[in-house]
């Protein structure tokens, strides 16, 4: 009964959708206030309804009911609770459902946030949103529901949730993913609203500007967590695979990354103003086209779990729309735009085109890359284009912007005079060398070339940082007190870019400073690995409540403290399916990471034995660079003059 | 032409230049990295060249799962329905890797029998079949069975 209850409020939300894409648009164009006032109170419904059915799904997961279609494919009645609510995105269906249920969330956030704005322009991107929602709450309904039930013969029991997604690390990975690919929707429709309106002004960017760090700063965990997630569960130790599912969640966030800059000139300097339209269409362009690679099954991946040709047309044709849709619009309105602001060579605007220009390159690596292999497949031709492609030519672009990052953020807008460059540079120069060289006692022997290129650029973003936050202070009579007057959005700046290098340093490291070796080891008999010993303890058998495994005890001797590590192989009852559970004693400049093979003659078994130096440096990166993002949001600036522009675009639009 | 102008027009070129030549070595760059697929009867008839990283894909043929002397270095045989190769791997196979299920290796030709695998890939999904795999056995005529876990 809950479940169709569930399945009828989904169907609700999009005759709500349809309604609320209509009417509120419609009543924009005629001016008509009450048209326009429906706006809210729909977009609110959408979510409710949205929310039932998502709690309906969730029900269903937690009482095991098999005859839901959905629920007898991916969980099982002795899979643990916390899996069993977490089973409902395990898979295309549910996590469709989320992904319509957070877009909803968004909706509904937009609506209750935006009370400062005219009216007439929240309608305009209620709008549009719903019509988002549309797209997806039809495929959702049309061609994966997951309310479908097997009655009247439905199975006793489930065929169990795909071991891998059985997994803390799994159960927030998506939505924070989604959070992120769904949350640039927002910018996308205060774009398509402006463009409609053709009012893009400065007040536009300033809008749009915290929701776009806030769907940047969901990316940025999303991936770093999809990042720590293969790191631990795919068993042998990689954190970056170049995957197209990994490419598709990176490529928004690198155009997401040069949006959230171009912002900054566009609402600062109204400059950039129709690149930064086109940014904003783009992005969300990227999470549709990722949607679509997922899926679609179109490439080969791991994550590829649909691989339905009708699922793949109609995510084709929704991403064909929206992108030939709002490339029209902007084409007939967007040339309207006029940037306002002039700038010299030497500016923070110059530098903030440079780092559009090389994100955008680096993003092109990244589409090339990927869709590489479907264009071949049009050629009847099987190809894949794999890490050494874009470990190749990622950086080529990437590790000049990472040296402009120095460089750029203490510029001044529209004019910087050059012998203060010089001085500055200098300066940070004389404090980047000193990190280094500090570095290279206290942390590190440089193994490489690449290792003190990539050291040196990593001091450079840092000694820039406190270069200018000391700059900053020097004219105030008390340090203390004019670091309390700095601004948050100033803070989350710096935080971010100190977050890029940290991540930097963990990405260098790990790669030329890691060990691996692939042994084999009896129990009983010792490695010496590294600075490591590694003694194979035991070999246990072990059961967990939907699994049984095979667990390796090992006693790792470093330096003077003795650790022990696990390792599992287990096999999950249900699915039969066979999966390994690494050991890994994790550390803030070494993770040691034990994965058990197989066996290979009657005692000794394969160990693959790593020592990843730095490895969590890449993930504790990100969270600085998402704090940054944090506190550069709640800059008050954002909610304060907001009344002023009011008056000003109400008269116009 | 007015200065100002002059100046806009020299910045769209350049930039009109510069992704024009990024992007077209960006092409290049891709083709040079790419790792075509082949299925066993491919490299039997020698479209292949040895040396080169290539993916090839077929189903484990049972038995024919081999140890070597190190303990680590495995060897196996993959079929299409007209032919077979032989696959050299030195490293720990995938969990769900199994007789008789569809693999997908990366790697270079020895000659036209024998791969030297730098990885072998088996899906996490027991019922899946790598889509190369599926067609290159559906291209020889191998009855393929789609939604069921295979058997052969």
């Amino acid at each position: 009964m809950i479940v169709e209850i569930a399945h009828y409020a989904l169907y609700l939300s999009l005759l709500v959708a349809v309604v609320n894409v209509v009417v509120p648009l419609w009543g924009s164009f005629k001016q008509n206030p009450i048209l326009i006032s429906f706006a809210r109170p729909a977009t609110y419904t959408q979510f409710y309804l949205v929310l039932l059915s998502f709690v309906g799904l969730v029900y269903a997961f937690a009482t095991d009911d098999f005859s839901v279609e959905y629920v007898a494919s991916h969980s099982y009645s002795k899979l643990p609770m916390i899996y069993k609510l977490t089973a409902v995105w395990g898979s295309h269906e549910g996590s469709l459902l989320l992904w319509v249920l957070i877009l909803s969330g968004w909706s509904a956030a937009v609506a209750l946030l935006s009370r400062t704005l005219p009216d007439i322009a929240v309608a305009r991107v209620l709008s549009v949103m719903a019509l988002i929602s549309v797209g997806f709450i039809s495929f959702t309904v049309f061609t994966s529901n997951p309310f479908e039930r097997l009655l009247p013969y439905f199975p006793i029991d489930g065929r169990d949730l795909n071991p891998l997604l059985q997994d803390f690390g799994f159960i927030i990975h998506p939505p924070f993913l989604y959070m992120g690919y769904v949350g640039f929707a927002v910018a996308f429709s205060f774009a398509i609203a402006a463009l409609i309106g053709g009012e893009l002004d400065s007040a536009w960017a300033r809008w749009s500007r915290p929701w776009t760090v806030a769907a940047w700063m969901f990316l940025t965990i999303g991936i770093a967590l999809g990042s720590w997630w293969a790191y631990y569960e795919l068993g042998w130790g990689g954190w970056w695979f170049w995957d197209p599912v990994e490419n598709a969640s990176f490529m928004p966030w690198l155009t997401g990354t040069a949006l959230i800059h171009t912002l900054a000139a566009s609402e600062k300097r109204g400059v950039f103003k129709t690149w930064t339209v086109f940014l904003a269409l783009l992005t969300f362009s990227l999470s549709l086209l990722g949607t679509f690679i997922v899926r679609s099954g179109v490439i080969t991946s791991v994550h590829s779990f649909a691989q339905d040709p009708v699922r793949g047309m109609f995510i084709l044709s929704f991403l064909m729309i929206i992108v030939i849709g709002s490339l029209v619009l902007f084409m007939f309105r967007g040339g309207a735009v006029k940037s306002t602001g002039k700038f010299q060579l030497l500016s923070k605007e110059t530098f903030l085109l440079l780092n559009n220009l090389l994100l955008s390159f680096a993003f092109l690596v990244v589409l090339f890359g990927t869709l590489f292999p479907i264009i071949m497949e049009a050629f009847d031709k099987s190809v894949s284009v794999g890490a050494p492609y874009f470990n190749k030519v990622f950086p080529l672009f990437t590790l000049p912007l990472l040296f402009l990052v120095g460089i750029g953020h203490w510029l001044h807008w529209k004019k910087h005079p050059v012998d203060r460059l010089l001085k500055n540079t200098r300066n940070i120069l004389v404090l980047c060398v000193l990190l280094v060289g500090l570095m290279s006692v206290v942390f590190y022997s440089f193994a490489n070339t690449y290792i003190v290129l990539g050291v040196m650029i990593g001091m450079w973003i840092v000694s820039s940082i406190i270069h200018d936050i000391f700059n900053k202070t020097q004219h105030a009579s008390s340090r203390f007190d004019a670091l309390k007057k700095l601004k948050p959005s100033y803070w989350g700046m710096h935080l971010a870019h100190l977050g890029l290098a940290v991540t930097l340093l963990g990405i260098l490291f790990v790669t030329y400073g890691s060990k691996e070796e692939l042994i084999k080891l009896s129990p009983g008999e010792t490695y010496e690995f590294a600075d490591l010993a590694v003694t194979f303890d035991s070999l246990q058998q072990v059961r967990g409540s939907n699994y049984g495994a095979t667990r390796g005890i090992f006693k790792v001797k470093e330096g003077s403290s003795l650790l022990t590590i696990k390792s599992e192989k287990r096999r999950y009852t249900a699915s039969g399916t066979v999966m390994t559970e690494a050991g890994i004693n994790p550390g803030f400049t070494r993770d040691i990471y034990i994965s058990l093979g197989e066996p290979v003659s009657d005692t000794a078994w394969s160990v693959r034995l790593y020592r990843k130096a730095y490895v969590r440096w890449i993930w504790l990166g990100a969270l600085i660079m998402a704090l940054g993002g944090i506190v550069a949001m709640s800059d008050k600036r954002y909610r304060l003059k907001i009344k002023k522009k009011i008056i000003n675009t109400g008269a116009t639009g | 032409m007015k200065p100002q102008r002059k100046k806009r027009l020299i910045a769209v070129l350049a930039t009109v230049m510069g992704v024009s030549i990024a992007a077209v070595l960006l092409m290049y760059a891709v083709g040079e990295n790419a790792n075509y697929f082949y299925s066993p009867s491919d490299i039997y008839a020698g479209k292949a060249q040895p040396g080169k990283t290539i993916k090839v894909g077929g189903l484990v043929v049972p038995g024919t799962v081999k140890r070597g002397e190190n303990l680590l270095d495995v060897e196996f045989v993959i079929k299409d329905k007209s032919h077979q190769l032989t696959v050299l791997f030195s490293d720990v196979l995938p969990d769900l890797f199994k007789e008789g299920q569809g693999i997908v290796a990366t790697g270079k030709l020895i000659d036209n029998e024998r791969f030297v695998a730098t990885s072998v890939l088996a899906k996490h999904d027991e019922n899946y079949m790598p889509p190369e795999v599926k067609r290159a056995l559906e291209q020889s005529g191998h009855p393929v069975k789609t939604d069921t876990a295979t058997e052969y």
